[in-house]
């Protein structure tokens, strides 16, 4: 049973949690308000919060000058791409894993795990390689691909644990019924796999949009996605920071929202089940 | 109709044989109960009958056809799960109709007989609902309310009532029992709980360790024992065992006698002993006695109010008509 | 269910997945091993041939090496310490009953989603630039002299910076796993007499202890990779070159590509020392 808190108490709790909530959030609030100011009131002192003429210039002048539009479309297309792709592989994967393990299935779940654990510098140059020699450096299909490599242990594991979940008496009173193999996917798996697919998707985005270490060092002009776009504004665009604001809360805005969705699938994701 | 005979089946998981050889016949109409300790095979059985597991070996013929490469849907089986496995995702009513959606039938023809089972089960108001929204003796309702339309040749129960709580299963017990009367159709039930089996069945398979320890009606079970273990797992509080002198006398290495066929005198008896615990449920009273030689207390069941103190010396006396005899073997001497 | 026809099925279904796994494992694997033992100077000559250990005796004596086997282990500790710390804190303050609790929330976990580079940007310039940072600003408004962040505090700086990015993961998973403790247990405890602090120290805290862990050894394996923080903010000047960072200095940047791999060989080496904890955590849950 949960007890009643005096409002007093309550009072006190949601006073400290907003003013910590806020100061962490902070720095996006000002990169997304500075997104709206000239470069003048953007580097005023003192700083100017909400009292500014608020503009749109920075988003138009970002997108015409950088061509911001393609940075965009690169990464959906990786992010999509490679978590699609990363599904449709693993789907059949996991299921097999979860419906008919076998005394290997742990140690081959294990291991996939360890292959994620990999330090990526440390293969950097064998992949620099590999893709120089296949002509996929500085590609939308070479970034996908290697994309969906180093997310697909997560993804295997996440659909695994979903997986794991739906009992299999279900799966058993469905062929007592009378439901044909094709059914069963059809009618009883499906629908109760889906919201497990969903998230494993979302999460698969988010992880792939902001990933920057592949991202920066296979592309350099053609394929580069919005991280590589903004690291590109280190200097010495970096100092005009209402353009710089401008471009990225344009980068973090779609994922922020996918992100706010994915909260719970987030922590069984990035903990391989360990925690639920 | 619903008759199932077993002949020679086995069953081995990789090396281990969980059935061995093992042959029953199931008439139509019975109300056949496996009981058993847990992991005696009692589940796998049902679930071969089921067609769930595949068969090591042996035949399995429902209604004379053979049937031991039928897959579960076609053998016109119906099962009832332990979990329910209510499909989450649908509601009461098309969890019901679901297998009549599979075997093709009209939506009419589905409607009508989903609609006839929630009214035999009092599911008329929740059909809309999901599972994840009802109690768990409604659960249990809407899975057997899915087994009940498909009118099978018989009905699997696996261990049907071990998730709901005391009251509720007494209830369900009840309606399960009526459902049959109503229905006369082949039932098989497992269940670890022989209160279950002994109320319930009309026949009794005991199983222990994948091997059929006796076939009998609740009585026969209760009166002849078969063999010690059957003694002690059938009826309620257990048998009280002796051997060594107390056993020698009847000529018998083990000797067992129900706690309700001893009598007990403050004065004189066969057997002395001091008592301990005694509990008062009213209509009874079991006394636990301590017996100089026997290493458990004897447990004496005595109708109506009996008041012992705890340290009394007592003197007990059994029936010597219901005294059951067993040998080194542990087998019944008849 | 698991006749002899579904297990062959299970074997094809898992095939693409576990070849696509391997290849990408062995074969840069092998790659790197067979490059930590070679002169290779892409630039310079190209293939000159095997040197034995040599490439990885001298990525070990050079100057560089223990600088920033230091600096890796003062970001990782520190962002982990900071992390930790906080995300136990704020994983209790955010369990208690108040208003808002979903927002709040959302506004904890917003810079996990922020990516990397726009999160080392927005710190770099339109915090900690000494002219024209918002902490400059602050500094002056209080009469005091701006710091030069990424210069004078420039390790300070990235964790500050990468504890920003993380506390939101750690905070998210303790907060999971506050959840997930029974109440009774809590007040088992306190009518037991065990008073708050007490209540924290032997009931909250040996319950977060997994969860902990877990925290611990996820970040270490991603902290011990971090790259887009350290390249967009210092480019590894000023005492922030790590491990990883020094790795791809000599890989890409001075195309020494045979003592860049020797130095890969160790970071692999590194991280499945933590690994191996991780996995043994995550092994047990699977049992269950």
């Amino acid at each position: 049973m949960a007890r009643s808190v005096t409002t007093r108490r309550k009072t006190v709790n949601t006073l400290a949690a907003w003013a910590i909530g806020l100061l962490i959030f902070f720095p996006i609030l000002w990169t997304i308000l500075t997104s709206f100011k000239t470069e003048a009131q953007a580097i005023n002192d003192p700083p100017l919060f909400f009292f500014f003429d608020w503009t749109l210039e920075n988003y138009a002048v970002v997108q015409e000058r950088s061509n911001y539009m393609r940075y965009l479309w690169n990464s959906v297309i990786i992010a999509g791409g490679s978590t699609v792709l990363g599904l449709i592989i693993a789907v059949p994967a996991a299921w097999s894993m979860a419906f008919v393990p076998s005394k290997r299935t742990k140690d081959i779940l294990m291991w996939m795990l360890s292959t994620k654990m990999l330090p990526a510098v440390g293969v950097l140059y064998p992949i620099y390689l590999v893709f120089i020699e296949l002509g996929l450096l500085d590609t939308r299909v070479g970034l996908t691909i290697v994309l969906m490599l180093i997310n697909l242990p997560i993804i295997v594991w996440m659909l695994y644990t979903y997986f794991k979940e739906i009992p299999g008496e279900i799966l058993e009173a469905a062929r007592m019924d009378g439901a044909t193999l094709k059914e069963e996917i059809l009618y009883i798996l499906t629908p109760m796999a889906i919201p497990g697919i969903a998230s494993t998707l979302l999460l698969n985005i988010i992880l792939a949009w902001n990933e920057a270490f592949w991202t920066l060092n296979l592309t350099a002009a053609k394929a580069a996605p919005l991280t590589a776009f903004i690291a590109s504004y280190s200097s010495p665009e970096g100092l005009f920071y209402a353009k710089l604001s401008a471009a990225s809360t344009m980068a973090i805005a779609p994922i922020l929202i996918l992100g706010w969705f994915s909260q719970k699938q987030l922590v069984r994701g990035l903990t391989f089940g360990a925690v639920k | 109709m619903g008759q199932i005979t077993l002949k020679q089946i086995t069953k081995s998981f990789g090396d281990v044989q969980v059935i061995p050889p093992l042959d029953l016949q199931i008439e139509d109409g019975e109300f056949v109960v496996f009981v058993g300790p847990s992991g005696c095979g009692k589940s796998t059985l049902l679930r071969l009958i089921a067609g769930l597991e595949d068969t090591s070996s042996g035949e399995i013929s429902i209604d004379g056809r053979d049937a031991t490469e039928v897959p579960p849907a076609k053998r016109g089986l119906a099962m009832v799960f332990q979990s329910y496995a209510l499909y989450p995702h649908m509601s009461v009513r098309k969890n019901i109709a679901f297998p009549l959606r599979m075997a093709g039938l009209d939506k009419a023809e589905q409607d009508k007989k989903v609609e006839s089972a929630a009214s035999v089960l009092n599911l008329t108001d929740y059909l809309e609902r999901r599972p994840g929204q009802l109690s768990g003796g409604q659960r249990q309702r809407v899975a057997i309310g899915r087994a009940i339309v498909r009118e099978p040749a018989a009905f699997l129960f696996d261990e049907p009532l071990s998730n709901l709580d005391a009251a509720l299963r007494v209830n369900m017990r009840l309606e399960i029992s009526e459902l049959h009367q109503t229905l006369e159709t082949t039932m098989i039930y497992v269940t670890h709980d022989q209160v279950e089996a002994m109320t319930m069945a009309d026949k009794i398979v005991v199983l222990q360790a994948g091997i059929i320890e006796q076939v009998g009606s609740p009585l026969e079970l209760y009166h002849t024992p078969r063999n010690r273990f059957v003694a002690g797992f059938i009826g309620s509080p257990k048998m009280n065992f002796m051997m060594g002198a107390f056993s020698s006398e009847y000529d018998a290495t083990t000797i067992g006698v129900r706690p309700e066929h001893i009598s007990v005198s403050p004065t004189d008896g066969k057997w002395k002993g001091k008592v301990g615990v005694s509990e008062h449920l009213g209509s009874d009273t079991f006394l636990y006695v301590d017996v100089e030689g026997i290493e458990d207390p004897v447990t004496v069941r005595s109708s109506g109010e009996v008041s012992f103190r705890h340290g009394d010396m007592i003197h007990l006396t059994p029936d010597p008509d219901k005294i059951h005899r067993f040998d080194n073997q542990g087998l019944r001497i008849a | 269910m698991a006749t002899q026809h579904s297990r062959s099925a299970a074997r094809f279904m898992m095939a693409p997945a576990v070849i696509l796994l391997l290849g990408w494992m062995l074969i840069p694997l092998t790659m790197t091993l067979m490059f930590s033992f070679k002169k290779y100077l892409p630039l310079r000559g190209g293939d000159l041939g095997w040197v034995g250990f040599d490439n990885y005796v001298r990525f070990v004596s050079s100057s560089a090496f223990w600088p920033s086997v230091q600096t890796t282990l003062i970001i990782v500790g520190g962002v982990l310490l900071i992390t930790i710390i906080f995300g136990v804190l704020l994983s209790i303050l955010l369990d208690q009953p108040m208003w808002g609790q979903g927002i709040v929330r959302i506004l904890v976990i917003a810079p996990f989603f922020v990516m990397p580079t726009v999160s080392a940007l927005v710190w770099k310039n339109m915090f900690m630039d000494p002219v024209n940072g918002l902490f400059a600003h602050l500094w002056k408004a209080f009469g005091a002299q701006p710091i030069e962040w990424l210069s004078d505090l420039s390790l300070f700086s990235i964790i500050l910076i990468v504890s920003w990015q993380w506390l939101p993961f750690a905070t998210l998973i303790l907060l999971t796993a506050i959840q997930s403790l029974d109440s009774e247990q809590l007040e088992a405890a306190e009518m037991d007499g065990a008073p708050p602090l007490s209540r924290f120290a032997f009931i909250i805290l040996p319950h977060l202890s997994r969860a902990i862990t877990i925290v611990v050894l996820i970040q270490t394996i991603f902290l011990l990779a971090i790259f887009a923080e350290i390249f967009v903010t210092t480019s590894g000047a000023f005492g922030t070159r790590t491990l990883t960072y020094l790795i791809y200095q000599r890989v890409l940047e001075s195309q020494n590509v045979g003592l860049g791999s020797a130095g890969g060989v160790y970071a692999i080496i590194l991280a499945n020392i933590v690994a191996i904890f991780l996995m043994r955590i995550v092994g047990k849950n699977l049992d269950t």
